[in-house]
């Protein structure tokens, strides 16, 4: 297979979505069974995907590129020559989440036929679906921050669609504009970062940046600005993967069809903001990665906090998406970018399977979200029941599954960045989360399924849900074990995804503004080659990478240990009755309803930058009314106080002289007229008379 | 003895025409304004022949003097048949009232 066949199914990859896409979203109406030839071209895109993952992951180690120049810029006295250029870059991150992004979709799709069935924009609801599909394989395409940023608002335009899909319901619709409206709070830090970087390097191809960087030349002449570009780019992470402080949409955006928080939040949006780091990885300076980390770490535990007591099984399943968000976004800050990475597709697995069986729950239950109103359900849907448990252990790092290597990997990530910077805050919350990950995540599996049914009436009527919802639920759960992945179901590293697919790039910022153990040594140097493969890292020095030894085992332990307290304490809550919850929540009231209410931060966002907003918009509009009103409306009437003056002016002065003149001429010839008699004795008169007057004037004697 | 010179002639002369232009501004009568243009024409005659005489030049003014005569008379010719057309026009020949010019 060659490398333009890969670019150019690749390419096909791209577009087929968007062809399914305007197909649909133009000929639905008249042919509502065309929903089948978009479910049909995502097939295609999925079979194709998987062709270019095993051709590229086999036969090409290095990435392959192809671009063309867009716009010819000419050139600028003090810049020099540039081109805009827009191209894809294919290397094995790409064409892995490629896999995971047309692998979840068309699941999605699948289970959507059944799901959505007589819902009366049935086949827009699939084009919707389509359109979300190709803005994230652009983002997952593309080789340049431009066509990053285009992409990246067309995720945000078709989040927009699919959350506010049913908008008859108000929720669902303030929820879609909830999720615009932060995202581009986000997307505007992201918009500066890329402007710095477009400003000094003239161009915004990824690899041309980081060579100039490379070179040592910074932006506007010092390394802060790179910090200061690498965060705000985090920026519009922040936004789309749903960091603290702006992960408020994502639990709203529940209001959307449950597929669609499945595709959002386990494949396309919310990886999207992970992705964007990890392309943005290697010009992250110390200073950006420390701050990336907090935000992650912080995210994640807020998030845990938050999803300890909900009530409606989408949000819990919504909270546990933005927890692990900050995980992934956590272990890219302390430089643990593989495991990042490969949390990502391990959590989308897990995370579309959990999500896509609650839709089947909730399918089930009519329409029932409140897991207080659930319960033993274990017995009426058991394949959902089996696959929802095997998702579960997987996030909450049971061995033998695909989150307990991902996790772990993230775990002692942290582990050892807090050994070598001491920055202990940030193993402690991660470890916290782990627990607190398995026990609300065992919470929610307890009183959904096991137990006695406390909705009778609900129960009675439950059913397994047909073979094409079940079929993508038990796919999904075999990939979230661990036999996908690594052959040993402890060590990731000797796993083929981590110790070959994944490569952790080489950092090019200036050796000065990384951290100690991201700076190459020089032992380290001078056998590169050798190393990289053994251990599949070729940046850290080798003090890092016996820290991560002496992490493994050490977070593996702390993060069982931490996992089985949550299981347990689960077990003992609502399974086994020995502790009352209830009770609990009654002794530490105020800490149970600052979690239950979120933190508090919808309201605290609704009295600063909501009412914020409406002040200031009031006051512009009272600046408006009053002000610029005014100052029209005086201008106007200084207007007509001058043209009043001007019209007595022209009434009085100018008519007046004008009718003087008139008159004037009027008396003159009054008088004249006398003198025309008509007689002609009195002209002969007059010229006798005017000759003797001449006459004795000129005196011609 | 008194010498009758020019002046003399010229003071008859101016006379006259004061007569004449009297005449036509003072008659009613069109045929009495037509007798004070005679007496004008009459009073530039004297004149010709009086600097004729005595300037030298020959018989230039008498010669002038006579076309004048002749003129006079097909004037008055032309100008007695206007007071008929006149007099048949407005039955009078009175020049006070034929002011149309006015209108």
């Amino acid at each position: 297979m060659s490398e333009s066949l890969i670019i150019n199914l690749s390419v096909a990859i791209l577009f087929l979505p968007l062809l399914g896409f305007t197909v649909v979203v133009l000929l639905g109406k008249r042919f509502p069974k065309l929903y089948l030839f978009e479910v049909g071209i995502i097939s295609i895109a999925f079979i194709l995907s998987l062709i270019v993952m095993f051709a590229k992951l086999s036969y090409y180690p290095n990435n392959i590129v192809a671009q063309f120049t867009w716009i010819t810029m000419g050139s600028a006295p003090s810049a020099g020559s540039f081109n805009i250029d827009l191209g894809i870059s294919i290397d094995n991150i790409t064409v892995m989440m490629l896999f995971v992004v047309n692998l979840i979709s068309l699941l999605v799709h699948l289970f959507s036929i059944e799901y959505m069935h007589g819902d009366k924009r049935y086949t827009r609801y699939f084009s919707y679906l389509g359109i979300f599909t190709f803005s994230m394989l652009g983002i997952v395409l593309t080789n340049n921050l431009l066509m990053m940023y285009i992409f990246w608002e067309l995720v945000g335009l078709s989040s927009y669609l699919l959350i506010g899909f049913w908008f008859e319901k108000k929720s669902a619709a303030d929820a879609s504009k909830k999720a615009f409206i932060v995202n581009r709070i986000g997307d505007i830090g992201m918009f500066i970062g890329i402007l710095i970087l477009f400003a000094n390097y003239q161009t915004f191809t990824f690899d041309a940046i980081y060579a100039q960087i490379e070179a040592g030349n910074m932006p506007f002449g010092d390394s802060a600005w790179l910090t200061a570009a690498g965060i705000l780019i985090f920026l519009g992470a922040v936004g789309k993967s749903a960091q603290f402080p702006l992960h408020v949409w994502l639990p709203d955006a529940m209001e959307g069809p449950t597929p669609v928080s499945a595709l959002i939040h386990a494949a396309t949006m919310v990886a999207a903001g992970v992705y964007l780091v990890t392309r943005i990885f290697v010009m992250l300076t110390a200073d950006a990665m420390l701050t990336i980390a907090v935000v992650g770490a912080f995210t994640s535990f807020v998030a845990a906090t938050i999803a300890l007591t909900q009530n409606d099984i989408k949000k819990v399943l919504a909270y546990s998406t933005v927890s692990q968000l900050g995980y992934m976004v956590m272990s890219l800050g302390v430089g643990a970018y593989a495991f990042a990475f490969f949390h990502l597709v391990t959590h989308a697995f897990f995370k579309a399977c959990m999500f896509l069986g609650s839709g089947s729950v909730i399918h089930a239950m009519h329409h029932e979200q409140d897991i207080r109103n659930m319960g033993g359900l274990k017995k009426k849907m058991p394949i959902t029941y089996y696959t929802f448990l095997i998702s579960t252990l997987a996030i909450s790092g049971v061995p033998l599954t695909s989150g307990f290597l991902s996790k772990d990997g993230i775990l002692a990530g942290t582990l050892a960045f807090g050994k070598l910077t001491g920055h202990w805050l940030i193993p402690l919350m991660a470890f916290t989360v782990a627990g607190m990950t398995a026990f609300y995540m065992f919470r929610l599996v307890l009183l959904t399924f096991h137990g006695e049914p406390r909705d009778h009436h609900k129960y009675d009527h439950a059913h397994e849900s047909p073979k094409l919802m079940v079929a993508p639920l038990v796919i999904l759960a075999a990939l979230s074990v661990f036999i996908w992945y690594t052959p040993n179901p402890i060590a990731a590293d000797s796993g083929w995804v981590l110790s070959s697919w994944i490569k952790t790039p080489t950092q090019v910022v200036p050796n000065e503004t990384r951290f100690d153990f991201m700076k190459p040594d020089a032992a380290f140097e001078t056998n590169s080659g050798q190393h990289a493969e053994s251990h599949g890292t070729i940046t850290h020095s080798t003090l890092y990478t016996e820290t991560m030894h002496w992490a493994h085992y050490k977070a593996m332990f702390a993060s069982l240990a931490v996992a089985g307290l949550g299981i347990l304490l689960a077990f003992a809550f609502y399974f086994w009755k020995k502790l009352n919850a209830d009770k609990l929540a009654e002794k530490i009231k105020p800490l149970y309803n600052f979690s239950l209410n979120k933190w508090y931060l919808d309201e605290v966002y609704d009295a600063t930058a909501v009412n914020g907003t409406l002040n200031s918009g009031k006051g512009f509009s009272w600046f408006d009314q009053k002000i610029v009103d005014g100052a029209v409306n005086g201008s106007a009437y200084v207007t007509r106080v001058v043209s009043k003056i001007s019209g007595w002016f022209d009434t009085y002065v100018v008519d007046g002289f004008v009718n003087f003149t008139a008159l004037l001429s009027g008396f003159v010839g009054l008088l004249f007229r006398k003198l025309q008699t008509g007689k002609v004795q009195t002209y002969v008169a007059f010229v006798v008379f005017a000759v003797i007057v001449l006459l004795l004037l000129f005196k011609p004697f | 003895m008194l010498q009758v010179g020019l002046t003399h002639f010229l003071v008859v002369s101016a006379i006259l025409f004061s007569l004449g232009v009297y005449g036509i501004v003072t008659r009613k009568n069109a045929v009495m304004v037509l007798m004070g243009i005679e007496l004008v024409l009459n009073a530039a005659n004297i004149n010709f022949v009086a600097f004729s005489r005595f300037s030298g030049f020959g018989l230039g003014g008498q010669m002038t003097a006579l076309f004048v005569i002749v003129l006079a008379a097909a004037e008055a010719a032309i100008a007695l048949a206007i007071v008929l057309n006149i007099y048949k026009q407005f039955t009078n020949v009175n020049i006070d009232e034929i002011d149309h010019l006015k209108d």
